[in-house]
């Protein structure tokens, strides 16, 4: 594929690309025009590959040569800097894997789940075509520039090309996204483990699973991650089948039968708990389990659709598209591209793409495969995550996802309410679902999981099939999407910890010691207060949490993602390659409008947090309690609650506002300057330091 | 590519998606450039890398 770079393709290759764009865009016909029957996922997949296949090949490579002009024969950070250790030239396939490794999570699987609410084809359509214009771009880019400057991290870019006081902006925006990403994660495991026993004592196994491999890696076996992997592995797969005596068990079972406030409060104590532990003992052993599994997993799934080949159940478009949804409130323009961000675009990449990736590139030209590439392969993930909850029964799949303030708390009601929506189901339905995955309730389990462990262990069920098998698999999936969630949580902590400890040195510059005891407990205290007040919040939410905390997420992840492409539009720029800044400025400005149309719709209007807000102040005000409130202290927190949603929101709107303000004046700058002014490190050519390396 | 370079090279992402760079490499390394240093055995070197990887912001995506 590298070779033929610079090469004008043969007929051959001519014609192959040929058949490919008319595949794709058959497929693509198929399912934007095909109505009334259902079609198969097959489509969708066939179509997402060929979509990729022509971005990689033509897009990818005009933005290697054109826009980041990546030169094989320049000597990349890893040859120059050879360390041994972070500073490394890796085989591609290596860098690659461990790239996809550090984008991928659990973001992919839940937005698209919850975007199906408007039907299979709007989700379908941003995650083709907003990844190859804008998330890989991104991504890519990113990469590029950060190769170009020793490696360095995306704060570090931003004070160099847009000013200092943009790098601290950005600081911030960092911090709050980290904290609403914890707390939303945080939110999903809690949402699939509510009342489920089953689910709960799986998930609580994981602790003492990696208590006793992070021992074993210590003491008896140092070092040997595949081996303590596999043992971990077979634990866990035990514990998920241990946990249906559990369930069956009342007096075991209701040791483990917890609601959501309890359930977020557990899980504060632990992350807390967890990021001040030594990582060997905790933290590290999960995280090479779920790293694992997590790859394991996608595989799974993969293979799960290519053989299965589902038919999609829920229609091509919904008429959820209007913005009355029960899953999240608003329209498709803009809530659809803030509800899918990764697996579209995603701002938390631009991190990675310029943490470890850019210190192991052996050369320049690996760059797209690694940045661009990679971020196709996630888009993949998003898109075999929509055709799991597509496939699910409709009435299911709204069961699932809607908060119990509509749909109510028994399967009859709720049976009624999604039938009236059109989506005709029967509670016997909605109850032998909830027996099938061994629960006994499957209605308002909002939040990705449920909804696509549902829809894997249906998919696994059809190619394995067995009594009682899509329960475990039901919570085998569980089990991995809240595996690698509280592995985020930790990690985000200590990350988070060091943020705060950093945004702290600014003020008092002892507080940055990370060395610093009272600073470590401080700091770790402090982060975990942010997150665990937004998961809290989130657990006694009125309308179930995610709906409230999902559009925030998606709201600080796209402003990350326009930073960072704001970013890359300065130096191309800077770069004096005027004529390329669209690349990355039309995704760039999309975002910023996107963010900037979702916070005021959330500031103000009928969606919004302070029209929320209101109406509980004004009920409260006439002496009434509205549901779930119990007690007018309810009520207030309610309140409460919203006024820090809202002014959450403008600080995004307000941040996303600056950097383009910081961007604008340094694109008007570079653009009158007749020189680069981009802050490259010196070119050294490769074969003058070929030797150097090791 | 013969089956145990491809299992090598399976084996080296799998460790360097968890933290832990290739050891040979880093003994190489050492060797070429600092040979006054002293080698870690891999399970010195296994648990500071171990530390390493929950230091800095970089780590993996939500």
């Amino acid at each position: 594929m590298e070779t033929t770079a610079t090469r004008p393709t043969g007929i051959l290759g001519k014609i192959v690309w040929g058949v490919i764009a008319i595949i794709g865009a058959a497929c693509l016909a198929v399912i934007a025009l095909r109505r009334g029957e259902p079609i198969n996922a097959i489509w969708l997949v066939a179509a997402a590959a060929a979509i990729f296949l022509i971005g990689y090949r033509f897009y990818g490579k005009f933005i290697e040569h054109r826009v980041l002009q990546m030169d094989p024969d320049r000597a990349p950070p890893s040859v120059l800097r050879n360390d041994g250790l972070d500073y490394v030239p890796t085989d591609k396939w290596v860098v690659f894997g461990h790239h996809f490794a550090a984008i991928a999570g659990a973001g992919p699987l839940v937005g698209p789940v919850l975007a199906a609410q408007m039907g299979y084809l709007p989700g379908t359509l941003w995650i083709l075509f907003g990844v190859v214009l804008g998330g890989a771009v991104q991504d890519f880019m990113v990469l590029g520039l950060s190769v170009r400057r020793d490696a360095r991290s995306l704060g570090h870019m931003l004070r160099e090309e847009l000013g200092p006081m943009a790098g601290v902006v950005a600081m911030f925006g960092l911090l709050a996204l980290m904290m609403i990403v914890l707390a939303v994660l945080a939110l999903v495991v809690v949402k699939a483990l509510t009342h489920s026993p089953w689910g709960t004592f799986s998930v609580a196994c994981t602790i003492p699973i990696a208590l006793l491999m992070g021992v074993y890696l210590r003491w008896l076996r140092p070092g040997r991650i595949l081996e303590v992997s596999i043992i971990g592995l077979v634990l866990l797969l035990s514990s998920i089948a241990y946990g249906a005596h559990v369930a069956a068990t009342p007096a075991l079972a209701s040791m483990f039968d917890f609601n959501a406030a309890q359930l977020a409060w557990l899980l504060i104590v632990y992350g807390y708990v967890a990021s001040v532990l030594p990582v060997w003992l905790l933290l590290a052993p999960r995280d090479y389990l779920s790293t694992f599994l997590k790859i394991g997993t996608i595989l799974l799934l993969a293979i799960a659709i290519v053989f299965a080949a589902p038919s999609l159940q829920m229609p091509a478009v919904s008429r959820f598209i209007d913005g009355t949804g029960p899953v999240f409130q608003g329209q498709l323009f803009p809530f659809l591209f803030i509800t899918i961000a990764c697996g579209a675009v995603s701002g938390w990449h631009s991190i990675i793409a310029s943490g470890t990736t850019p210190k192991l590139l052996s050369n320049e030209r690996e760059a797209r495969m690694v940045g661009y590439g990679g971020m196709l392969m996630e888009a993949f993930v998003a898109i075999m995550a929509l055709i799991a909850a597509a496939s699910l029964h409709p009435g299911v799949y709204f069961a699932m996802n809607s908060p119990s303030a509509i749909i109510g708390t028994t399967a009859e009601h709720a049976a009624t309410v999604i039938s009236q929506w059109g989506f005709v189901v029967t509670p016997d339905d909605l109850t032998r679902t909830a027996h099938d995955i061994g629960e006994t309730s499957i209605l308002s389990r909002a939040g990705g999981a449920p909804t696509l462990a549902v829809g894997m262990a249906q998919l696994l069920h059809n190619i394995l099939p067995g009594e009682g098998m899509v329960a475990f698999w039901y919570h085998y999936a569980i089990l991995f999407e809240a595996l690698f969630i509280l592995t985020t949580v930790d990690a985000g902590t200590r990350v988070g910890r060091f943020m705060i400890q950093e945004i702290a040195g600014l003020v008092h510059e002892p507080l940055k010691s990370t060395e610093s005891w009272i600073g470590n407990v401080l700091a770790t205290t402090i982060c975990v207060a942010l997150w665990g007040y937004f998961l809290y919040q989130g657990a006694v939410d009125p309308l179930g949490g995610i709906n409230t905390l999902w559009p925030l997420f998606g709201i600080a992840n796209q402003m990350l993602a326009a930073i960072a492409l704001m970013l890359a539009t300065v130096v191309t720029i800077k770069l004096k390659r005027e004529r390329y800044a669209w690349v990355p400025g039309i995704p760039a400005v999309w975002l910023v409008i996107c963010t900037v149309t979702a916070g005021i719709e959330k500031l103000v209007g009928p969606i919004s947090f302070t029209a929320a807000s209101q109406k509980y102040a004004d009920a409260m005000q006439a002496g009434k309690l509205l549901a779930p409130a119990k007690s007018a202290g309810d009520m207030q927190r309610i309140i409460t609650n919203n006024s820090v949603d809202a002014t959450l929101t403008a600080v995004f709107v307000l941040l996303v506002l600056t950097m383009l303000g910081f961007s604008i004046y340094a694109m008007v700058k570079a653009w009158r300057s007749r020189l680069p002014t981009a802050h490259e490190a010196a070119r050294v050519a490769l074969a003058s330091v070929a030797g150097r390396s090791s | 590519m013969t089956l145990s370079k491809l299992w090598q090279r399976l084996v080296q992402t799998a460790r360097l998606s968890c933290g832990v760079p290739d050891y040979d490499v880093y003994v190489a390394h050492l060797r070429t450039h600092h040979p006054e240093r002293k080698i870690p055995t891999y399970a010195e070197f296994f648990r500071d890398r171990q530390i390493a990887r929950y230091k800095g912001t970089g780590g993996r995506c939500c």
